[in-house]
This record gives C-alpha cells, structure tokens and sequence, in this order.
C-alpha cells in the first residue's frame, strides 16, 4: 500500500466516522459542528479525486454557508426551546423508513455501476477550445448546461423568496433579523476592518480564474457573502431591509444579464443559450462577474434570514 | 540541492505534525475551555506555521510560495480572533456559555 493510497483509505474512514457521529449526535448544535467537519473532509475527498472545482464549492457551500445557516437555525430553536413539540412516533418512523429507502437507493446505485460509464467527458474536452475557456467544468456549466445554470441560480432566489415568506405580514420588507454584535473596540470589529479587503480581491480572483482554472461565480460569491455577513455582524455596516432597491436589483442582475445573453442567442447564434462565434469567452466572463454579484447577495440574505423589524 | 530542500521539507513538516499531535492531546486532556484554546493556538500558529514553511522549498516558484505564507497568515489571524472571541464567552457566561 502506498502513501497515497494509506492516505485515502484514512480519509475514507474518517469520513464515514465523522458522518456516523453527526447522525448520532443527541446535541444540535454539537451536530451542526460535526456536519462542517465533514464537508471540509469531504472537500479533501474531492480534492484527491482531483475535482477540484467540487471541492472549493463544498467547502463553501457544504461546510462554510449550510453550516452558517444551521448554526441560525440551532440559535432559534433555542430561543423557542419553551415550546419544545416532540415528533410522534409514526412521524420518526416514517422519516426513518424514508431515510432507509434513500440510502438503499444510493446504495444500488454506486454498488452496481454499468459495465461501460456513459460520459460526453472526450467531446466536451475535443470542443472546449470554441469556447475559448480553459476550464472544462466553466465549459460544461455555461455553454453545454447553461440552462441548467441558469435555472440554479433561479432556484437561489426562490429559496430566499422561500425564507423571506417565513416573515409576519407587519414586517413584510423590513429588516432580516441577523443577530448583531456591535461592540466597538472588540477583536470581531478588528476582523471585520481586516479581512474583507483581502476577501473581496480573492472572491474576484476566484471569479476570474473560473474560466481557466478551477474557481467560479458560486466560489467566489459564496467569499464575497461571507465578507458581507462578517461586516454586518460586527455592526459595522447596517442589515439592509429586504425592500431596498439596489437589493433587489443586485439579487436579480446576474439571471437577467444571463437570460439577456440567453435570448440574445437565438437572434445572433440561432438558439436559446447560444453564444455568437468568437464572443463566448468575454460573453461568459460577463455573466459571470453578475452571477457572482447576485449569488454573494443571495446568500448572505439567506443566512440574514427573515425579516423581524421594520 | 534537491535532497537538501527535501531534508529541509522533511525536518520541517515532521516538527510541524508534532505541534498539531501536542495540539490535539491538548485539546483532549487540559480541564477546561481556556486552557483547551491555548492548546489549539499553538496548533494554528506554530505547527501550520512549520508545515508552510517545510513547503516553501517545494512550491513551484515565487507566487506559490506567496500564496503559501498568505494562507498562514489569513490562518493565524482568523485563529487568534477567533479564540479571542471564545475565550471573551467563556470569561462572560461561564464554560457552558
């Protein structure tokens, strides 16, 4: 056995371990905690698979953003441990049986693969130079699946629109009641005024690179809402109400430039999502820097939750 | 040259794995928060800090190597914030926080 292969074999167990404990957490919190855990592990998992766009979004998103908003939603249940409902047995049964359907499914799944692996993977690298991208994952998300993308993002406002319902109707546009901690002169100020300097040239890094190396919009607008939740969270700047027009504008930008440049397509490249010839990259590079924009507010108002003042 | 950068890599990440094993038998054996944080601190500080520089000699020109140091020090400071902010819990609402 190799070191590389000792190495994955740890990894392997590890992750397994550490999903194991999360189930078996009797603490929610404790659970969340195990839960960040195994998505940073899974990122590494990712990274020996050598996907490593895979990896930067699970860590971003599996381990850092859900993390986050489990956390939010441990604080919660705290606050409203008074009335503490407990599930029925035939609820837990049926989520239990559930549950087991799932697994066995995923299980079939993985255990018996087909003899051959359907992939277009050959095609997407044998036309990626059209594109002119150098990253085949930029390739497959924008030209080959763009409506898939584009769909995605939709989705990320309807989840926000899905958290902001959540809201009583006196407070309908009013501001998301994200627990701040203003203490001027703290280590936390301190940080805020350090770090989003640093975060904001990696989110546009990342943004960049996307084309040609792994990275992307998701990447680096998952930095950019991290350096905006940390700002806000150290009152530096004030949560912004959900009714304030540059939000709204800012939420939306991304999937309108793209359905833009999408119906665009059928006029100059004869179909939905077509890029003209020679203009895919500075096309895709476009929507790109809005998605990320929009993607950075989504979740940060994600994890703001719902409004709960006017 | 190459085997003494690999001596170097060697010597440097073996100290800087044995911070983060010191680290962790800290944070399983010392009583209490505090003391369990000063046990991670070292971890972040040092035994990264050894890592990084036991990687220096292998990184692939003067912007890997940079990137490197970066990552230590974006580390090191969300590492020492961040236990400053448990420790300030732990001091204003007791170990159970």
């Amino acid at each position: 056995m190799t070191i590389s292969s000792a190495f994955d074999v740890g990894l392997v167990v590890l992750i397994l371990a550490v999903g194991a404990a999360t189930i078996a957490m009797r603490e929610a919190f404790a659970a969340v905690i195990g839960y960040v855990v195994y998505g940073l592990l899974l990122a590494m998992a990712w990274v020996r698979l050598a996907a490593v766009d895979v990896a930067l979004t699970e860590a971003a998103i599996g381990g850092g953003m859900t993390g986050m908003l489990m956390l939010g939603a441990v604080a919660r249940l705290r606050l409203a441990e008074g009335n503490d409902i407990r599930t029925s047995l035939p609820v837990r049964l049926a989520a239990g049986v559930l549950c087991v359907l799932v697994t066995a499914g995923v299980a079939v799944a993985i255990l018996s693969p087909p003899k051959t692996i359907p992939t277009l993977a050959p095609m997407v690298m044998e036309n990626l130079a059209q594109s002119g991208l150098g990253n085949p994952v930029a390739g497959v998300l924008f030209v080959y699946r763009a409506l898939d993308t584009l769909l995605e993002k939709v989705v990320l406002i309807l989840a926000l629109l899905g958290v902001w319902s959540l809201a009583p109707d006196s407070v309908w546009g009013g501001i998301p009641g994200l627990r701040v901690y203003a203490r001027p002169g703290s280590t936390l100020t301190f940080l805020a005024q350090l770090l989003p300097p640093v975060g904001i040239v990696v989110a546009v890094y990342m943004c960049w690179v996307g084309a040609k190396e792994p990275g992307g919009a998701f990447q680096g607008g998952t930095v950019l809402a991290a350096m905006w939740l940390l700002v806000m969270i150290a009152g530096l700047t004030s949560v912004p109400s959900i009714g304030e027009r540059w939000l709204r504008r800012l939420l939306v930008v991304g999937p309108v430039i793209f359905l833009g440049i999408g119906l665009a397509g059928m006029v100059l490249a004869n179909a939905f999502l077509a890029y003209p010839p020679g203009y895919a990259k500075p096309l895709i590079v476009a929507v790109e820097v809005a998605l990320t924009l929009s993607i950075g507010a989504a979740l940060g108002l994600l994890a703001a939750g719902p409004p709960e003042r006017v | 040259m190459k085997l003494a950068f690999d001596i170097l890599t060697v010597f440097f990440v073996s100290c800087g794995a044995f911070f983060f094993l010191a680290g962790t038998v800290g944070l399983l054996r010392f009583p209490d928060s505090l003391t369990r944080l000063h046990a991670l601190t070292k971890v972040d500080n040092l035994g990264l800090g050894l890592v990084v520089l036991g990687l220096l000699p292998q990184a692939s020109g003067l912007f890997a190597a940079l990137k490197l140091v970066s990552i230590w020090l974006l580390v090191q400071l969300s590492g020492a914030i961040v236990t400053q902010l448990i420790a300030g819990t732990v001091r204003q609402n007791g170990p159970d926080g």
